[in-house]
């Protein structure tokens, strides 16, 4: 355990510096320490109120305001005011904002986002203000104002606008994920199908109709495309869907079973798992499927590559050339094949924003009378030392970072079936985002 | 005593002698009249339908009187009155003999079969070569994570590839199945191994590779879904299909 902690120590120091520059986790197994003198800015956001008499008003602001508030809770940056300490009196607008009832005790917030928000003839228009609260000569950070035609889908789209500026501004120059997508297996429809979601679990929709068996969607990294691994005819075969045609476009049928593709990080070539020639082997081919190039010829399954999205030089995969399943590590031509995982059953890896490390499912001790669970880990590839990121129990499998690499989401069947979680990458803010179904296999959009 | 006797017989044996003389020129009585001649038999022999097709029957009906002896063509003997039904492949005309004492009496029936037209062709023969399939052909199982033929598994082997030389003309998928542990995608590419082991292993016993597909389902499609080791193990196969 000690040498446990002294790994989780450094990884989560790596993690702290180079991936979370402004976040203290409060978990005591990722064990940061408060000598990194880094604390999240605490941000109180009032309700935004009403601008007009209209009578949509209600209903788009309790969208508004629960997508503003999720966002910001979720997004690892800032910690948020409890809205039990604010005054009874929140603004609207910038001369209503009484700076010494949130800068000081009980609410001793930094930051204030506040706003207002009301339709008029159909026309939606939100205001947004971030104030620093402690610098009253000139408190103003962010002004946005933002116009739309009325409905709820609008009101979503703006609080995750406005909250990706605040993350922008508060998360040291980091993108916010608000407006990323999430796509994903679902047997909803009585068929397992390619299905996409916003990235906090709202506006689920179906992208395929195959009514056969559709898995492991990898979105594009400019998010255009949906490479998957569909049943048909002629067995497993990679497929590939336009979302700017909303159609499956031709990808060359490869022969034998074809798994998991996998985008380099300039959208150029697909990794897959083919058995094409014999086994099921790691194959790079160009993203139009041509320029086929066998990369690995172990006896045993490899499938389920990723590539080191940040050079295009790596490609993490599976293989069983030993027994179980084991994650390894390869130069993108093939070459410099190395194990990472030491022990029991190790599968789906997914490659950081960063570079520098792994997501992976991992059952540390597998075999007759363990209990089987099977939770997510992350690894720091140069060191090949990890921490537990998931520790509730059940079935934890196919993690995906977000773009910003500081959430993973991941299916677990912790609620007594399958469905989608997401969280921040040290393993807090545990969300749940499928109720409907079996969901499996997410895949986070690239931005 | 002695005399009346005497008496008595000379008075009988006087009037005796007396009538005799006095009948002497009657006529004799006439004789008993014979007994009265025995009536003919009467007979009627009907059947309905009169007219049928081959495979189907009419009942055939007949009435006598006054005989002894009934019989009819091809059918024998019968009860005097009686019916019975009857079924010819070809027309037959129905003879019907009645002998009583008082003669004999003949009557006839015809029957006329018209052909069938072709009977349906026989169904489905009972058993075909899916049915001998199914009966014959044995999975084969595998250990946990493995893709590699058991030892125990070797008698399936052998007795698939007995029946896949015998009946040449069949073509088979075998399907890669999985237990529910595990990865999706991992259990796709290990299912994919399992169905090559076992197409590896009858093409080796001489089975042509063209009479074989190979398809995964990894754990896709179970056909068992408990968690226990019985029905893993059940999962854990390669399931070879009749390929219509």
């Amino acid at each position: 355990m000690v040498r446990a902690v002294a790994v989780s120590a450094r990884v989560s120091a790596v993690l702290a510096l180079l991936f979370f520059p402004a976040i203290l986790s409060a978990q005591d197994w990722v064990k940061t320490g408060t000598s990194l003198g880094v604390e999240k800015v605490r941000l109180a956001v009032p309700e935004f109120k009403p601008s007009t008499a209209d009578p949509q008003n209600a209903a788009l602001l309790k969208t508004f305001n629960d997508t503003l508030w999720n966002d910001l809770d979720v997004s690892g940056v800032v910690e948020l005011v409890s809205k039990s300490f604010y005054p009874l009196q929140t603004p609207g607008q910038p001369p209503e904002v009484n700076f010494l009832a949130w800068n000081a005790p009980p609410p001793n917030a930094a930051m204030l986002a506040f706003g207002n928000l009301g339709v008029t003839n159909g026309r939606l228009t939100v205001q947004g203000w971030l104030y620093d609260v402690k610098n009253i000569q000139s408190p103003q950070i962010l002004g946005k104002q933002y116009g739309d035609a009325a409905s709820d889908a609008a009101a979503r789209m703006m609080a995750h606008k406005f909250a990706d500026e605040i993350i922008f501004r508060l998360g040291g120059g980091i993108q916010g994920i608000a407006e990323s997508q999430i796509y994903f297996v679902s047997d909803r429809t009585g068929h397992k199908e390619i299905w996409a979601m916003d990235y906090d679990g709202s506006n689920q929709h179906q992208i395929t109709h195959l009514n056969s068996i559709a898995l492991s969607p990898r979105i594009s990294p400019d998010g255009s495309r949906i490479a998957f691994s569909a049943l048909t005819k002629t067995g497993w075969e990679i497929m590939m869907y336009s979302l700017d045609l909303n159609r499956a476009v031709g990808f060359p049928h490869m022969g034998g079973t074809n798994l998991s593709p996998a985008w380099s990080g300039d959208g150029l070539k697909l990794a897959f798992s083919s058995s094409r020639g014999g086994e099921p082997e790691i194959y790079v081919a160009d993203a139009s499927g041509a320029n086929l190039h066998r990369m690995t010829t172990a006896k045993g399954p490899d499938v389920s590559p990723v590539w080191n999205r940040k050079t295009n030089a790596q490609i993490a995969f599976v293989s069983g050339r030993t027994g179980l399943p084991q994650i390894y590590t390869m130069e993108a031509d093939g070459t410099n094949q190395q194990r990472m995982t030491d022990q029991g059953y190790a599968v789906s890896p997914n490659w950081s924003p960063n570079g520098q490390f792994l997501t992976l499912a991992w059952v540390r001790k597998y075999g007759p009378g363990e209990p089987g669970s099977s939770d997510l880990y992350l690894m720091d590839i140069a060191s090949k030392q990890w921490v537990q990121l998931t520790h509730d129990g059940g079935r934890n499998d196919f993690p995906s970072w977000s773009p910003d690499g500081r959430h993973v989401v991941f299916q677990s069947n912790r609620s007594g079936s399958l469905e989608i979680w997401s969280m921040l990458a040290d393993g807090s803010k545990v969300q749940q985002l499928t109720f409907t179904g079996r969901n499996t296999q997410p895949n986070w959009s690239w931005k | 005593m002695k005399k009346q006797s005497k008496w008595i017989l000379l008075v009988v044996a006087l009037c005796a002698a007396m009538t005799l003389s006095a009948c002497k020129k009657k006529v004799a009585p006439p004789p008993p009249p014979p007994p009265p001649a025995p009536p003919a038999p009467t007979a009627s022999i009907s059947v309905n339908p009169t007219s049928i097709q081959a495979g189907q029957s009419a009942a055939l009906t007949w009435q006598t009187t006054n005989a002894t002896d009934v019989s009819i063509d091809g059918i024998g003997a019968v009860q005097p009155n009686g019916s019975q039904s009857v079924s010819p492949t070809d027309s037959t005309t129905y003879h019907l003999t009645a002998k009583g004492a008082g003669g004999s009496q003949e009557t006839t029936a015809r029957l006329t079969v018209t052909q069938a037209p072709p009977p349906p062709p026989p169904p489905t023969p009972s058993v075909t070569d899916e049915d001998l399939f199914n009966q014959n052909i044995k999975d084969v199982y595998f250990d946990y994570d493995k893709s590699d033929i058991r030892a125990d598994q070797q008698a399936s082997v052998q007795a698939d590839v007995q029946f896949l030389g015998q009946h040449s003309n069949i073509s088979i998928t075998i399907e890669g199945h999985c237990d529910e542990r595990g990865s999706t995608e991992y259990n796709l590419a290990l299912g994919d191994q399992r169905a090559s082991a076992v197409k590896n292993v009858l093409t080796a016993a001489g089975v042509s590779a063209g009479r074989i597909k190979t398809i995964s389902y990894g754990k896709e499609k179970p056909f068992c879904t408990e968690s226990n080791e019985a029905c893993w193990q059940q999962n854990r196969r390669g399931h070879l299909v009749y390929q219509k």
